[in-house]
């Protein structure tokens, strides 16, 4: 690990003076240390923000707030979460250790790094790592890597569980940076990789994510998460769902499917929603639904069978989510 | 004999290094990560003061940044129970309690936990009568090279702490942060029920 100051932050306006300035957060440190150490991150200064007032859970009738410091132990735990939102502890359990839960912070959740094995391997090509070096997956090992979004540069898949679900539900980030506040909605934190696959998220220089809003729609409740994984945990998601739905007699009133493990970034199934609108909460809607995930896949030479696993993958949540009492 | 060896450790250090790791890492993590990483002491920056409390004795150290907490406990406490795996919060050797909590300290830096509780298998026995999950790893045979079984039982106490230890499958579920090359598996999620059950009586 390279040498780096270390600053540990006792408020906000601190903590994004200094990563206005060039540092980079550390909240739980379970992805930037790691990357640290093997040197495929290397700030020159670091800002711990564990000590900030953003480990929170607040639940009113409209929606969950969660603070961006708070564990991914802590809310998969909370009762008003599990009542609410239970698509949310459904996603969080499903990812990393419970070791790494326990100090993993939602907020860096989102911000982790992709696990394209080549990002870390500092002789490998690599544009996500050295713009401009090439990449060594397109050409390469990249059976874990994305059929959807990827460009001639990346095709690396967003790793984070939770933000499939969050894209899913329309959840909200607030966002204090050196010029004042902002909200956003998840989904527009994530940039596609195009020419620029260095360029992750878009973020400004000292942004800090305070919170995440996720609203207390109809759909929440019957709302599943289906990871398909090499093995049953401890594993990144091979492809995964988030199916939510709002079903009135019988029939779709509204749909929120997104997926994860086959795009650049957490990918939102508009289509596949749009399919579903209507239509009786069945087994055969939902294949006809899922049929539509498929459009505009781009599968490389060792991941072809994501393009098979995704609309299976969209039907069984879809039966899940329907199930749900 | 000793300056043929030292020679032989010498070229293999100088190939990994040149042959640049991708491959070599993933057979041999820690040689080459320790070939290639400068040691935390050289180029320090900044040393930090932190003080915390490990198995009850209070401990004021200044570390550099870069120190984890778990090369804080092996190198600088000389409590080398606890177990460097992958060193990439892959394995779950390095589990140790901090604040109550099972985490990783292999990911953890000391600066980031100044002022905290740490427990590690050095301090989970009560003088020489062993903790009940202590016993009951030995009892059921819950290991065979022991190089896990630090942390298994780390992980263990927490699971246990955390009241996901009903059954074998929620034992397995929530124990799948550790992993054991062995296959020591069927006697830790016993070792773990049995002690979750003496917990609850
Ligand atoms: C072995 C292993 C397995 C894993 N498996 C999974 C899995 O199956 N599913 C999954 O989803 N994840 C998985 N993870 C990833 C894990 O969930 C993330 O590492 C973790 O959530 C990151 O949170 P952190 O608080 O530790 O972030 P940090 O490492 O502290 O930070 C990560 C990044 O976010 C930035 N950052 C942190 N907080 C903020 C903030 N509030 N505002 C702005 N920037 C911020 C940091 O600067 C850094 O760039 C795994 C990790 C490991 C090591
Ligand atoms: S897929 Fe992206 S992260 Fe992987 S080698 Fe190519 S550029 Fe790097
Ligand atoms: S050594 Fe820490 S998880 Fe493997
Ligand atoms: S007992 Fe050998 S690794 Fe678990």
């Amino acid at each position: 690990m390279r040498p780096f100051e270390f600053q540990r932050a006792t408020s906000e306006s601190e903590a994004i003076a200094a990563a206005a300035a060039g540092a980079r957060y550390l909240a739980g440190g379970t992805t930037l240390v790691d990357l640290m150490r093997e040197e495929v991150e290397t700030p020159e200064k670091v800002v711990d923000i564990n000590r900030l007032p953003l480990n929170y859970i607040r639940a009113t009738d409209e929606a969950i707030v969660i603070g961006a410091l708070a564990r991914m132990s802590e809310v998969a735990a909370n009762q008003d979460v599990r009542r609410l939102q239970p698509l949310i502890p459904e996603t969080l359990t499903e990812g990393a250790s419970p070791q790494l839960r326990n100090v993993a912070s939602i907020g860096g959740n989102l911000l982790q790094r992709v696990r394209c094995p080549y990002f870390r391997m500092l002789d490998a090509a690599c544009n996500k790592r050295v713009p401009g070096s090439g990449c060594s997956a397109i050409g390469g090992l990249n059976a874990g890597h994305a059929i959807l979004g990827t460009s001639e540069h990346c095709a690396a898949t967003h790793p984070s569980d939770l933000a499939v679900s969050l894209v899913a539900l329309d959840a909200t980030l607030l966002l204090k940076g050196p010029r004042g506040e902002r909200a956003i909605p998840v989904t527009d934190l994530f940039r596609l990789p195009e020419a620029t696959p260095h360029l992750e998220h878009t973020l400004e220089p000292g942004e800090l994510i305070a919170e995440i809003r996720i609203p207390n729609g109809p759909y929440a409740r019957k709302a599943r998460y289906l990871k398909v994984r090499d093995r049953s945990s401890y594993e990144f998601a091979l492809v995964s769902a988030a199916a939510a739905l709002h079903i009135e007699d019988g029939l779709v009133k509204e749909a929120r499917i997104a997926a994860g493990g086959v795009g650049t970034r957490p990918w939102r199934m508009n289509a596949v929603e749009a399919a579903l609108l209507g239509k009786p909460a069945s087994r055969i809607s939902y294949e006809a639904a899922a049929a539509v995930s498929t459009e505009g896949t781009r599968p490389l030479s060792g991941n072809g069978y994501k393009v098979k696993l995704l609309p299976a993958t969209i039907v069984r949540a879809l039966e899940m989510a329907g199930e749900v009492a | 004999m000793a300056d043929a060896l030292s020679e032989i450790s010498l070229t293999r250090r100088t190939v990994l290094q040149v042959s640049g790791g991708a491959a070599a890492l993933a057979v041999l993590p820690e040689v080459v990560g320790s070939a290639y990483a400068q040691a935390p002491t050289e180029g320090a920056r900044d040393a930090v003061e932190v003080s915390f409390t490990v198995n009850g004795t209070a401990t004021d150290l200044r570390v550099d940044p870069r120190l984890s907490v778990l090369d804080m406990l092996r190198e600088r406490l000389s409590l080398t129970g606890t177990k460097k795996g992958c060193n990439q919060g892959a394995c779950g050797a390095c589990t140790v309690l901090i604040d109550g909590k099972r985490v990783n300290a292999c990911l953890a830096l000391a600066v980031m936990y100044d002022g905290a509780t740490i427990t590690t298998i050095e301090g989970v026995a009560d003088g020489e009568t062993l903790h009940p999950l202590q016993a009951a790893f030995i009892e059921h045979d819950a290991f065979q090279c022991g190089y896990c079984t630090s942390g298994q039982i780390m992980s263990g106490l927490g699971c246990i702490r955390e009241g996901h230890a009903s059954s074998a499958e929620e034992i397995s579920y929530w124990m799948s942060g550790n992993i054991c090359r062995c296959g020591a598996y069927p006697g830790i999620v016993a070792a773990v029920a049995q002690a979750a059950k003496e917990d609850r009586t």
